[in-house]
This record gives C-alpha cells, structure tokens and sequence, in this order.
C-alpha cells in the first residue's frame, strides 16, 4: 500500500480501559475520495480525531504521503496537510464569515491582505460570498457547513477531513455539497476523506468505503459492494422487509 | 474608521496635546488618571479582549515593573529609563510562569483567573517580607520640589501627563497594529474557539504565551511610570486585588476586543469616579465611588454587554461600513 496519501496502520484508541477503535487498517490513496461509515459509537470521529492531531493512537501509526502525522498536534498536523471539519461546527462565531475564512488562509500567508484576497475566492467557490460580512453566529446550518468546509480549505490541505458535512441539510442541499466537492476533487485533485450517515452522498461521492462497527474495521469496497456486505447489512445498512 | 472619526481623533490629539495648558492641576491628575487606566485596560485587553484569557491578576505586573525600577533607582541610582528593561524582564518572567503553568495545563476560564489571582496574592506576601522592597512599611521615591528631570523621571504633573499621554497613544497603536497581524487574528480565533483555532493551524500554546508576555510587559511600564509619578509603592495597594479589577473595568465598560472601548471606559468611571469622590467627600457619604463603580458594571453587562463603545461609534457614524 505505499504511495497512499493517508494510510492507518493498526491504529488503535484506548479511553481509560475502553476501548474505543482497534487495529483499524485502511488507505486513501492520492485524489480519491473514500468514505468512512458505521453506526453512531463506532469510533468514526475518534479515528479522525487521530488522523487530525487531536488524540495520540494508543496503536498503529497514521501516515500522510509516507510521513508519520499520527502523534502530532492538531496544528502541527494542519502544518502537514490535514484539513478537517467538526461534527459538531465550530465557526469563530463573534467574527464575519470572512474573517473566519481569513484566518485559514493564514495558515499558509503571512500577510492578511493576502489571506482575505484568499478567503474571498474561496467564499466565491462555496456561494457564501454574499455574506461574506455577516457574522458567524448569524448563519443558517447548511452555511455554517459550508463554513466548515471552506475555513479547513482555506489551509490548503493535502487530505480534507469532513465529519458529517450532510447531516441536517435538504436533500438539494446534499446534491449541492455533493456536485461542489466532485468538482473540488476533479479540479484540485484533493483527497477527501470523509464520514457520513446519508447513504445518498456516499453512493454518489466515494470510490471506496470503508465500514467500522464497535471500533473495529468489518467491510471494505466499493459503494457497491459494500450495499451487498451481510455484516454491513446486518449492523448498519438494515434488511429491506421481506416481500 | 471613518473620515468623521479620522476628524474626532485630531481634534482630540490637538486639545490632549494643549491640555497642560488650558486645565488647572487637579482638572490635569484626573486626566492623567484616565490616561492611565485607559494604557493599563488596553495592555490587560490584549489578554481578555484579544486572545480571551482573563486575568485577575495584572497588578503582578504592575507591581513588579514599579518596585523593580524603583528599587533600582533608590538603591543603585539606576535610573527609570534604564530600570524600565530589568522592570520589563521581571514582568514577563512572571507572566511565563502564569502562562505556562495555565496554558501547558489547558487552564481555562475561571481557573485560569484564579491562578493569575494566587500569583498576585503570592507576589504580594513575598514583598510584604522582603527587605530590599521595604516590606510591608513600603518603598518611597526622594521627592523633590521644582525639578525637571526627564532622565530620573523627577518633575511635576506636566512632565508625566506627557509621558502617560505619550504611553496611552503609543499603545493604542500598538495595539491596532497586533490586531492587524497575523498574531492578532490568531488570538481572535482562540479567543472564539481554540480548538477549531488549532485545526486550522493556529499554534495556540505559544499565541496565548505572546498574548501573556506581551499585555504583561505593556502593564509592567505602566507600573513603572506609577511608582515615579506617586513616589511610593506598598505591597497592599500595588499587588491589592482592587488594583488589578480596576485594571479590567475600563475594557470591560468600554468594550471588550475594541481599541477604542478601554479609552472610552476609562474617561466614563475615572470621570465620573472622580466626581462621585469629590461627592463623597463633601456630603460625608464614604463608597460612593465604589457604588458608582458597581452600578456602572451591572447596567454595562444589562444593557450593553458588548461594552459602551460599540454602541457609541454606530451612533456617532464612526465605523465604516462594510461594501
């Protein structure tokens, strides 16, 4: 598996003796965009928050382009190229929607001037241009996942981490999100990993899935085969009722 | 800032700037008070108001920054432009160590406070029993009458309502030229979310370590100017709870994280703080400044809990609107 963008060896999170993901192995290889999925508790965001600095795997190691990232600090691993969003989202909320992309841009640029003509291309991409002086706090829920989405873009990462960027929008808000990121990805040729619960964005977005349940890996594949895993089936997907 | 606002601000420099000559000597110390408090909110604002870690604690650094140059100056007759660097080094020692042991610890909040409360508390029993500093029976400046002295900072009022006016305007650009910078945005980002701050590449450790070492430096030349423009320092008034509050009052009256609210705070309570003063002296009614003060912070968190500034500069046509 070398030459993959991100690869997790082995890796593993142990809370005080709960154990929470074990030897959890899988690899994003560069430009793809794979999809990580289980039930709620399965340890989804506890893996990303290993890939993206904020917990130290108890095991295993996670590797950026060959690089070990797993071990760094959130900062340190933003400096290495993970970009990420917060399930739960986390705008600067006392700070205008440019402001809050501004400051992303930083992480590259010196120079402010320079960051906000950044952060307003980006807002442009992602149609939060029009409000870009708003502040924060005063966004709706798809624009603050948006906001999410374009702060981490504004680092310029090599691998983008999206936790649940689809759940709470309308479906034509999901297809929205769904076209911007296939365009993000065919034109920048970003790596998106990326954990969801709505199948729709999944099916459509990812070349490869992988599953975990219980902290532990039980399928990967393709969106395809994975709708026809029994284990998936069983614990995740559900059975359709027998006709 | 608006064109209107560019206007006020001349103005104002022009009458701050001639006011030795059209005020008389007690009109003059009370506006050298409010130039005071307005340079010391601003430096504490830099903590609270920028990068959003409160301390309660900023009369360890004032304190620090005024016995050491005056020490200095007593003792070895070093004088206060040359102890001002030893006075600076102490207070950013000082606020290392509060900012280390806090930030390297992830001390948030009210515990963090705290902390910057028992390190002013400590500070100020070590001085109480420390011989070069005088103890608790204080250390005193030698006055002396009817000199001008800028190298030793020995003269009258004029002489240092230039300096602190000088401090204050100093500072406020200081401050507007942080916030424009790359560490300024980052302690904006901390101080609304440190965690998304440090997804996004913000080094939040060593910002919160700047953000300390720097409001703790700015506070510790305020401290020195206080000790020569009183001539004296007592460990119960320089490292005094009440005196690091006061610190806070202003920006937090004024407008936390604005440039402009710690100096509109400071003119509304020391103003109106001098009056209440002179009130309580006249009708034998002692507090009543304490009230006021007390009065003024409740309506300010009621009403305007962004702080006075905000609210005025929209209504006086001084922001500049966004295209």
């Amino acid at each position: 598996m070398s030459g993959a963008r991100l690869e997790l060896a082995g890796i593993g999170k142990t809370f005080r003796g709960l154990r929470a993901v074990h030897d959890v192995s899988f690899a994003v290889p560069a430009g793809a965009i794979h999809a990580l999925i289980g039930p709620n508790g399965a340890g989804k965001t506890t893996i990303f928050n290993m890939i993206a600095g904020v917990f130290t795997p108890t095991a295993g190691t996670v590797t950026l382009d060959g690089r070990t990232i797993s071990g760094l600090r959130p900062d340190q691993a933003c400096d290495a190229g993970v970009g990420r969003t917060f399930q739960i989202v986390k705008p600067f909320k006392g700070l205008s929607v440019l402001e809050n992309i501004t400051i992303g841009a930083l992480h590259r640029r010196a120079k402010l001037a320079d960051a906000r003509d950044a952060a307003e291309s980006i807002l442009k991409r992602l149609g939060l241009h029009d409000r870009r002086h708003q502040l924060a706090e005063n966004l709706t829920l798809p624009d603050r996942k948006r906001l999410e989405v374009a702060r981490a873009l504004a680092t310029e990462p090599k691998l983008l981490l999206l936790d649940e960027v689809m759940a709470g929008l309308r479906p034509t808000e999901v297809d929205v999100m769904v076209a911007f990121l296939r365009e993000l990805n065919a034109e920048t040729g970003l790596t998106i990993l990326l954990i969801e619960h709505v199948m729709r964005a999944v099916m459509a977005l990812a070349a490869d899935v992988t599953v975990v349940s219980y902290g532990e890996k039980i399928a990967e594949g393709t969106p395809a085969e994975i709708s026809r895993n029994q284990a998936v089936l069983d614990v995740y997907l559900g059975h359709e009722e027998p006709a | 800032m608006s064109r209107r606002a560019i206007v006020t601000l001349a103005v104002l420099a022009v009458l701050l700037l001639a006011a030795p000559k059209l005020l008389g000597g007690y009109a003059l110390s009370v506006l050298i008070l409010v130039l005071y408090f307005a340079y010391v909110g601003q430096a504490w604002n830099i903590m609270m108001g920028f990068a959003g870690q409160l301390s309660l604690g900023h009369a360890l650094y004032a304190g620090l920054g005024g016995y050491i140059a005056a020490g200095l100056y007593t003792h070895y007759g070093i004088g206060p432009w040359a102890g001002v660097f030893a006075a600076v080094a102490a207070a950013v020692a000082a606020g290392s160590i509060v900012g280390y042991l806090g930030f390297r610890f992830s001390l948030a909040g009210v515990y963090f406070a705290l902390l910057t409360i028992a390190f002013a508390e400590f500070t100020r029993i070590g001085f109480d029993n420390w011989p070069w500093a005088g103890g608790s029976g204080g250390m005193f400046l030698k006055v002396e009458r009817n000199v001008s002295d800028l190298a030793n900072l020995r003269g009258g009022s004029e002489m240092f309502y230039y300096l602190i006016l000088a401090m204050a305007a100093g500072i406020l650009v200081l401050c507007r030229w942080l916030l424009e910078s790359r560490l300024g945005r980052y302690w904006l980002a901390i101080r609304e979310d440190a965690e998304a701050a440090q997804a996004v590449g913000v080094p939040v450790f060593r910002c919160k370590m700047a953000a300390v070492t720097i409001s703790a430096a700015l506070t510790a030349l305020a401290g020195v100017w206080n000790a020569f423009y009183y001539n004296n320092l007592f460990p119960e008034t320089a490292f005094a709870m009440g005196r690091s509050i006061e610190i806070t009052l202003s920006p937090i009256i004024g407008g936390l994280g604005t440039l402009f609210g710690p100096i509109v705070g400071a003119v509304v309570l020391t103003g109106l703080g001098e009056i209440f003063t002179s009130a309580s002296d006249q009708f034998h009614l002692p507090g009543l400044k304490q009230i006021f003060y007390g009065l003024a912070l409740m309506l300010i968190v009621m009403y305007r809990p962004a702080g006075i500034w905000p609210w005025l500069a929209r209504h006086l046509g001084f922001e500049e609107r966004p295209k």
